[in-house]
């Protein structure tokens, strides 16, 4: 377990004034419940305004649209956005999982295909990996494609799909091959770059928590998809898929969720007593949690993958993003309670279960942390 | 960690035995350990070389910190390296022998066993005991009668009127983090090795995941400390008043969850005299208290963003990054 800290690179204080006073002209359209909402709000048009200026895909080759910016100039865009409460989830999935994962495995045609859209904000993507029967337990899946001709047909079904409704693709993992007799279940599996526009494809939106349209149930009925719709290895895809989780688990979305209450809830008390010892705790933690978060995005730049550094990140990351409106609420007496700042912390109520359920379970993280303790 | 806090660490894991420990904590000074540090020079390591230092700074120093807090080393090197530091910084030459500092000197870390303190902002003395007393480290915290200061040096403005404060937050902070990575350490290994229920306790979950909750403390804190160290050689010991008190709260916070954790997993056996566990957690326990505790540093942290609002915040936290 390390967490040495990277230096900052020269460009990062004047890269954050560009990205604040782009944010300052759009934070006035933002309700309270957006800014809760953080990368689970969806706004094409602020993709798109974000991808001319050239802040999605930013490490990726000019060739396929990206900016050849370095890892950690991404970090402060990826910060300012979400300290800000933007709606980035048009582009964040495309951007931070799906865009990396086609840059490292698809076909030169895919590449040119789809990865200018994404950094250009104009192509949303959605993660396929849930099942009915497969939550913790993801080999458990069941979908399958087989070969029929030159392609695949797709059968099976997700369901969780964050904006599935909304997107234009899907990264699905399916099963390509039975599980080998008394081998591994993570055998067989396979990922697929799906058109959502493909005929077959049945998408129907569940309504959460919080009364939004925000995930779905997505059935794949005998859908054909063309050859190179397989990305990487055929029976790969548990490799391909976990083997870069430590860039989606480090980044600054696992601590920042819940930050755009902090700042209300600050500008709300400024001049008052009282709050200061809630307030000095929940800003140290959250100083050291960023730089666990740049530590880890320091190594992932040099090119390590530090996979439980990046683990400790998310669980200890969420637990200071549920923490966080817990300790505010406490602050203020309902009747005092500013009313922004009301919607905003009514809607992180009903977001912080989530933070520790999305992109892998509290439980399931510790137990990947503990392994690498050396126990079990 | 860095070449002279893996030769410290070395060095420490071979001298600081349980025979040691508990002869320190009966009170006779580990003399010897001691004459073995001075002769490696660290006591000078955070002196400039123009006064016969090392001439490192507080992020090379933190790694030795995390050092004397893995092994409960019973000597007051960290608070050594701080005097001396400070004295160098005031262009004070620090004296030999064994050397203390204190924010006050009513409670003056082996006061006893130390030839000079460094007091004030900053002023060196040669006290003599007043009253001798210890803490829950059972290391000495005596209160001293300092008399008139030998030598007096003014602390550049980076360092500040609070530099021993701030600095011994640190040093404390930084034993902190070193001695609860230790606790995760030893109960990762007896929850492999005790067996119940016909397997080693670490095969159950529920103990699975508390270690893996405390393995984050130890992440958290010890990030913190380097934060902190980093921004001290930057900006001063003034200059990092913020991410010095971080690295206290959190380190703390980590102090406390780290040792519930630990003592849980070792059950009875390390409720016991005999076992290592508490020469760590009774030290964890004390030195959060020690150089301000965590609500009046999160008071200080909370005042000051209080007073500059909300929009101030984010701006503020990231233009503190040190490039
Ligand atoms: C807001 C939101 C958005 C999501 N978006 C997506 C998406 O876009 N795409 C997608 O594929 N999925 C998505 N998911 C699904 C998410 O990945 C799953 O919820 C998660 O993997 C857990 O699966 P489950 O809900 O079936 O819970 P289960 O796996 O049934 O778990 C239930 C409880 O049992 C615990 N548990 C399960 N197994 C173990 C074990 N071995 N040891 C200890 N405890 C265990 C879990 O930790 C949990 O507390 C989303 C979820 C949420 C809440």
């Amino acid at each position: 377990m390390r967490f040495d800290l990277p230096t900052l690179p020269a460009e990062a204080s004047a890269l954050r004034g560009e990205v604040r006073a782009f944010l300052q002209d759009w934070a006035p359209r933002w309700t309270p419940e957006i800014r809760a909402r953080s990368w689970m709000g969806f706004d094409r048009a602020f993709s798109e305004a974000l991808g001319a200026r050239g802040w999605i895909g930013m490490c990726w080759p000019r060739a396929y649209g990206g900016h050849e910016r370095s890892f950690l100039e991404r970090n402060v865009v990826l910060e300012e956005l979400l300290a800000a409460g933007a709606p980035v989830g048009a582009h964040w999935i495309g951007d931070r999982q799906s865009g990396p994962l086609i840059l490292r495995l698809a076909s030169e045609e895919v590449k040119r295909r789809i990865l200018p859209g994404i950094a250009a904000g104009t192509l949303a993507f959605c993660i396929g990996l849930s099942e009915p029967e497969a939550g913790s337990d993801l080999a458990a899946l069941r979908s399958n494609a087989e070969r029929r001709g030159q392609g695949w047909v797709l059968n099976g079904r997700k369901i969780w799909t964050t904006f599935a409704h909304k997107s234009d693709h899907m990264i699905a993992l399916v099963r390509t091959a039975p599980a080998p007799e008394g081998g591994p279940r993570q055998a067989g599996l396979s990922q697929f770059l799906v058109d959502l526009t493909t005929p077959g494809i049945t998408i129907r939106p569940i309504r959460d928590i919080a009364g939004a349209d925000s995930f779905n149930e997505v059935t794949f009925d005998g859908v054909e998809l063309p050859a190179d719709a397989l990305i990487g290895a055929e029976g790969k895809g548990w490799a391909q898929a976990t083997s870069e989780l430590a860039f989606e688990r480090s980044g600054p979305d696992r601590v920042l969720s819940s930050f755009p209450a902090l700042v209300d809830a600050v500008e709300a008390l400024r001049g008052t007593g009282g709050a200061e010892q809630t307030v000095g705790r929940m800003v140290a933690r959250l100083h050291a949690l960023r730089g666990m978060s740049w530590s880890v995005a320091g190594q992932l730049a040099a090119g390590g993958l530090p996979n439980v550094e990046a683990a400790l990140v998310k669980d200890a990351g969420n637990s200071f993003e549920q923490a966080l409106p817990e300790r505010l609420r406490e602050l203020f007496h309902a009747e005092d309670l500013p009313e922004g700042l009301r919607r905003l912390l009514d809607m992180l109520a009903a977001m912080a279960p989530t933070f520790s359920l999305r992109g892998g379970t509290r439980e399931i993280l510790r137990g990947i942390i503990a392994r690498d303790l050396g126990l079990r | 960690m860095n070449e002279i806090a893996e030769q410290l660490d070395r060095l420490l894991a071979a001298r600081v035995t349980p025979e040691l420990l508990r002869a320190a904590e009966a009170g006779a000074f580990a003399a010897d350990l001691w004459g073995e540090l001075e002769a490696m020079g660290l006591p000078l390591a955070l002196v400039p070389e123009g006064l016969g230092g090392a001439g490192l700074g507080f992020a090379e120093a933190a790694p030795l910190w995390l050092a004397l807090g893995r092994h409960a080393a019973p000597v007051p090197l960290g608070e050594a390296m701080l005097g001396a530091g400070l004295l160098g910084a005031a262009g004070v030459a620090p004296p030999t022998g064994v050397l203390t500092v204190a924010t006050s000197a009513s409670a003056v870390p082996f006061g006893r066993d130390a030839a000079h303190v460094v007091l004030g902002a900053v002023a060196l003395h040669r006290h003599r005991l007043a009253a001798a007393r210890t803490n829950l480290t059972r290391e000495p915290r005596d209160a001293v009668d300092p008399g008139a200061a030998l030598a007096e040096g003014t602390l550049p403005d980076r360092h500040g009127p609070r530099a021993i404060r701030f600095g011994l937050a640190l040093l404390r902070a930084a034993q902190m983090a070193g001695a609860v990575e230790k606790a995760l350490a030893l109960a990762v290994d007896w929850a492999n090795t005790r067996q119940q229920f016909g397997r080693p306790i670490g095969r159950f979950q529920a103990v699975q995941q508390q270690l893996a909750a405390m393995a984050g403390e130890v992440a958290a804190a010890g990030t913190a400390v380097t934060l902190a160290a980093r921004a001290a050689d930057a900006r001063g010991l003034d200059g990092a008043a913020f991410e010095i008190a971080c690295a206290k709260i959190v380190a703390g916070e980590a102090a406390t969850l780290g040792a519930a954790t630990a003592h849980q997993v070792f059950a009875a056996m390390g409720i016991t005299e005999e076992h290592e566990l508490h020469r760590l957690t009774r030290r964890l326990w004390a030195w959060r208290d020690e150089g301000g505790n965590e609500k009046s540093w999160a008071e200080e942290v909370g005042r000051d963003v209080l007073a500059r609002g909300g929009a101030a915040l984010w701006p503020d936290l990231t233009a503190r990054d040190v490039a």
